[in-house]
């Protein structure tokens, strides 16, 4: 018996070793050899930004405060479903739709208002038919079906140019399609604004057609906009370089709280001819975030283009989710189209910007408070959801271990998690690790 | 200078097909008109249902004001991830006792397989892999083809499945494929209810394909859009996948909930991964993470929700379960009566098939004139390829649609 024992054991030794040798990397079924087909998976870091997000739900801290992600919270610091979300939700609801698949470009009658909300109503390319609008994924979904629209279409130059810093998204979605990335200078961190100069001279050096992204309004994350006049010199200086512009709009209505005032931009650059690529969001202005409701359009040079455009992007998103998601679409798409929720919806997105200009104020009085001599002046001169505080990463390091304050190691904070209870204690910590 | 377009070079594309006949169906204004396309479920009035349970939970949601909007995580909504990966495995799966199941919340069934399908491209068999081949059943869901294409898979071939002849399984064909093709080799498998062919290895058959695949060390990835749907029952249409879960292999499972929840349009899908160990899972999971924020960076709430609640509610579970067998034998019927009607007409051919076929198709054997016929005479929209969607046909139409296959099979050729 013990012969036949070892010899059991032996056989299998150098059976599976045998095997083993032969092949490392598959899924067999012996228990206990070989490696998985994933021995050679790396373990990924958390995401940046998300992962602020789950650190802080990790934190036992009572004082904790998330200003990571950029979601709006309200002034008890909790998160926010709009009135009119619940309005929309319950008309909705009523109807008994059913649940069949959407066309791949979505739900009609909110591609149609999307557009209009971001062209506004009376625009010629809306009466022309010269441009397609599709529904995607959010914001995400919509820069990933542009960037392999480009990556597939706009032969004619790889590079999408990105204002430096920019969204920390925006890279890998672009080279996973396979643009190459480079930057033009944006922010001034003597400043803390805009480096106009530099993003002109940049920009002046980059080659003709190539994509460059523009953030129509609240500039992520440095909350540096420019201002009209710069935003005039800048569309003729694109124009004279022949560029493609991609512009990405996440916080219409959010910025200044006036959604024709936060458009301004991307409607001036299609009134001097620029033929855009356009990203919407509504995750933060009607607070839909989880119901993923996005826009991409693409400005043509006549209708047959647009027609030609849209087939090519069915094409494109039927390989990565067959057809976009109803539910937020459907929402967003009853509050745009029924004029008593589209005011309500207004007046809620001008609260919801009002009260992060207010906290910014409340954060630099604060400041002061502690006795901080630094110049905070940027806070308030910065709009839409964040700040580039300008703190360098081991400050940010400081505050979030000692204070339970989290946010991107860019020093960037989510104004929206701001509220009149913590940014006292917010400016305390600054402070402390700034002084 | 006027700035470039850019878009001079875009040429219009093809429409997807199966889209184009529901449109065309649309703007046929023929009163006997019958739509047999496009894979999603039809009363017995032709019409959409939504399902009860659906609807009750959907209440509970919309009644539920703690419940907001906020993000879900990178992977999903985990309580659904976890009991989706549960209805695909089995409750007592050993696999999700060992700790070594984990999941990605997808839009549908197609997110699932795209997901996956990327992951594969970044991570199997050695890293950014674009040879390694990629076989899809012949014939198979149209989209298969360009969904692993998209990912950089370079080469996506056919393996052997339908015998046109003898209107089923190529088994012998099946198996040669598995046999030559080159080791680590992706085969995508469909778990039950073959679309387009409504047509299943039997057990023994399946227990056949594994053996092959495990002494090739072939990647199995499942695609399971209609568990529930073939036979009525959850448990019995999910057995080829336990059963190669239970010989060890490490797999990929793309579940839609798109059919058996009746949730099309709420893009509700689940990948489903089985790993040798919680250590290789985990880090696996990290790098689905990266792959989905590039992607659409979080998924949809709603849908998720709905199947999530519905599923870790027993009462609910119950209620769900039988709404699926309500769908499952009304086209078991279908099927049925199809049969019947067409031996009685005396259809040169044989028919049984459309009764040994299982799902919400069927591979009629119409050939591509016949199909036409169907369509421009008839005003049937069927996929060129002969399939149907069993799910069109009434006690209403059954009659008008048997006796346009009969004309179609006697008078065309």
């Amino acid at each position: 018996m013990t012969f036949d024992f070892f010899a059991f054991i032996f056989y299998h030794i150098f059976l599976h070793y045998g095997s083993y040798r032969i092949s490392v990397k598959h899924g067999c079924s012996c228990p206990f050899c070989c490696s998985s087909w994933w021995s050679e998976v790396q373990m990924g870091p958390p995401d940046p930004i998300l992962g602020v997000t789950e650190a802080f739900k990790r934190d036992t801290n009572p004082k904790k405060i998330n200003l990571g992600v950029g979601a709006y919270r309200d002034d008890q610091g909790k998160p926010y479903v709009l009135n009119c979300v619940r309005k929309a939700e319950a008309q909705i609801a009523t109807k008994k739709l059913d649940k069949e698949y959407l066309t791949i470009g979505g739900l009609a009658e909110f591609n149609k208002a999307c557009a209009q909300l971001a062209l506004g109503p009376d625009n010629e390319v809306l009466k022309s038919g010269r441009s397609i609008t599709v529904q995607t994924i959010s914001g995400t979904g919509s820069l990933r079906v542009g960037a392999n629209f480009l990556s597939r279409f706009h032969t004619v130059a790889k590079d999408v140019y990105l204002p430096k810093p920019s969204w920390g998204n925006h890279t890998p979605i672009f080279r996973d399609a396979g643009m190459q990335l480079k930057a033009y200078s944006y922010y001034d961190p003597k400043t803390c604004g805009f480096d106009f100069k530099g993003a002109l001279d940049d920009i002046l050096k980059i080659p003709e057609k190539s994509v460059i992204m523009l953030h129509a309004c609240a500039h992520n994350p440095t909350g540096v906009d420019p201002r009209p006049e710069q935003w005039k010199e800048i569309s003729a200086l694109v124009k004279k370089r022949n560029l493609l512009v991609f512009f990405d709009m996440a916080y219409q209505g959010f910025a200044s709280g006036d959604i024709d005032r936060d458009a301004w931009a991307v409607r001036y650059f299609i009134e001097q001819g620029h033929n855009v690529v356009l990203s919407q969001s509504f995750a933060k202005n009607m607070g839909l975030y989880g119901e993923r409701v996005g826009g991409f359009t693409v400005v043509c040079k006549d209708a047959e283009e647009a027609k030609r455009v849209e087939s090519q992007l069915k094409i494109l998103i039927r390989p990565i989710y067959s057809n976009p998601p109803m539910n937020g679409a459907r929402i967003a798409s009853t509050i745009l189209n029924t004029p008593e929720l589209y005011k309500e919806w207004l007046v809620e997105v001008k609260d919801m910007a009002t009260r992060i200009i207010r906290m910014r104020e409340e954060l630099v009085g604060n400041l002061k408070k502690e006795g901080s001599t630094l110049n905070w002046q940027h806070v308030t001169d910065q709009i839409g959801m964040f700040c580039f505080t300008g703190l360098k990463p081991d400050q940010v390091e400081r505050l979030t271990k000692e204070f339970s304050v989290y946010m991107t190691k860019d020093g960037r904070i989510s104004m929206a998690g701001v509220t009149s209870g913590n940014v006292g204690y917010l400016a305390h910590g600054i402070h402390t690790v700034t002084k | 200078v006027a700035p470039p377009s850019g878009k001079t070079e875009v040429p219009q594309a093809a429409p997807v097909a199966v889209f184009k006949l529901t449109a065309d169906f649309r703007d046929d204004k023929d009163p006997n008109k019958v739509n047999l396309g496009v894979g999603a479920y039809r009363t017995d009035e032709g019409q959409p249902w939504v399902l009860p349970v659906v609807r009750k939970v959907e209440k509970i949601i919309a009644d539920d004001h703690s419940l907001n909007h906020e993000y879900l995580p990178i992977l999903g909504l985990p309580e659904f991830r976890s009991s989706s990966s549960k209805i695909a495995l089995g409750e007592d799966s050993p696999a999700i006792l060992e700790n070594r199941v984990g999941a990605v919340q997808c839009l549908g069934g197609t997110g699932a397989l795209k997901i996956g399908a990327e992951f594969l491209h970044r991570w199997h068999n050695g890293q950014d892999n674009t040879k390694t081949p990629v076989y899809v059943s012949a014939p198979t869901w149209e989209n298969h083809n360009a969904v692993f294409a998209n990912a950089g898979f370079e080469d996506v071939r056919p393996y052997k499945y339908w015998d046109a002849e003898k209107r089923g399984l190529d088994l012998s064909g099946f198996l040669s494929d598995l046999e030559s093709a080159p080791e680590h080799s992706i085969f995508v498998l469909h778990a039950c209810a073959h679309n387009p062919t409504g047509t299943d290895p039997s057990q023994d058959e399946w227990k056949q394909v594994a053996e092959v695949m495990k002494r090739r060390n072939l990647f199995v990835f499942f695609d399971s859009a209609y568990q529930g749907f073939a036979s009525g029952c959850l448990d019995k249409d999910a057995w080829a996948v336990r059963y190669f879960v239970s010989q060890g292999f490490e797999i990929f499972c793309a579940q839609s909930f798109s059919k058996n929840f009746g949730l099309y349009n709420e893009r509700v899908g689940n990948l489903t991964i089985v790993a040798k160990d919680n250590e290789n899972l985990t880090r696996v999971l990290s790098q689905m993470e990266k792959i989905v924020r590039i992607t659409w960076s979080n998924p949809p709430s709603q849908g998720a929700r709905l199947v999530s609640i519905t599923l870790n509610d027993p009462e609910l579970f119950a209620e769900w379960k039988d709404n699926v067998k309500t769908m499952a034998d009304r086209v078991l019927l279908m099927r049925a009566q199809l049969k019947a009607k067409l031996q009685a007409l005396g259809t040169p051919g044989t028919w049984e098939h459309i009764t040994e076929q299982i799902g919400m198709f069927s591979f009629t054997g119409l050939n591509p004139q016949q199909v036409q016929y169907m369509v421009k005479q008839k005003h049937i929209y069927l996929m060129a390829s002969g399939r149907i969607n069993m799910c069109g046909l009434t006690t209403k139409n059954i009659d008008y649609v048997a006796e346009s296959i009969h004309e179609a099979v006697t008078t065309v050729q």
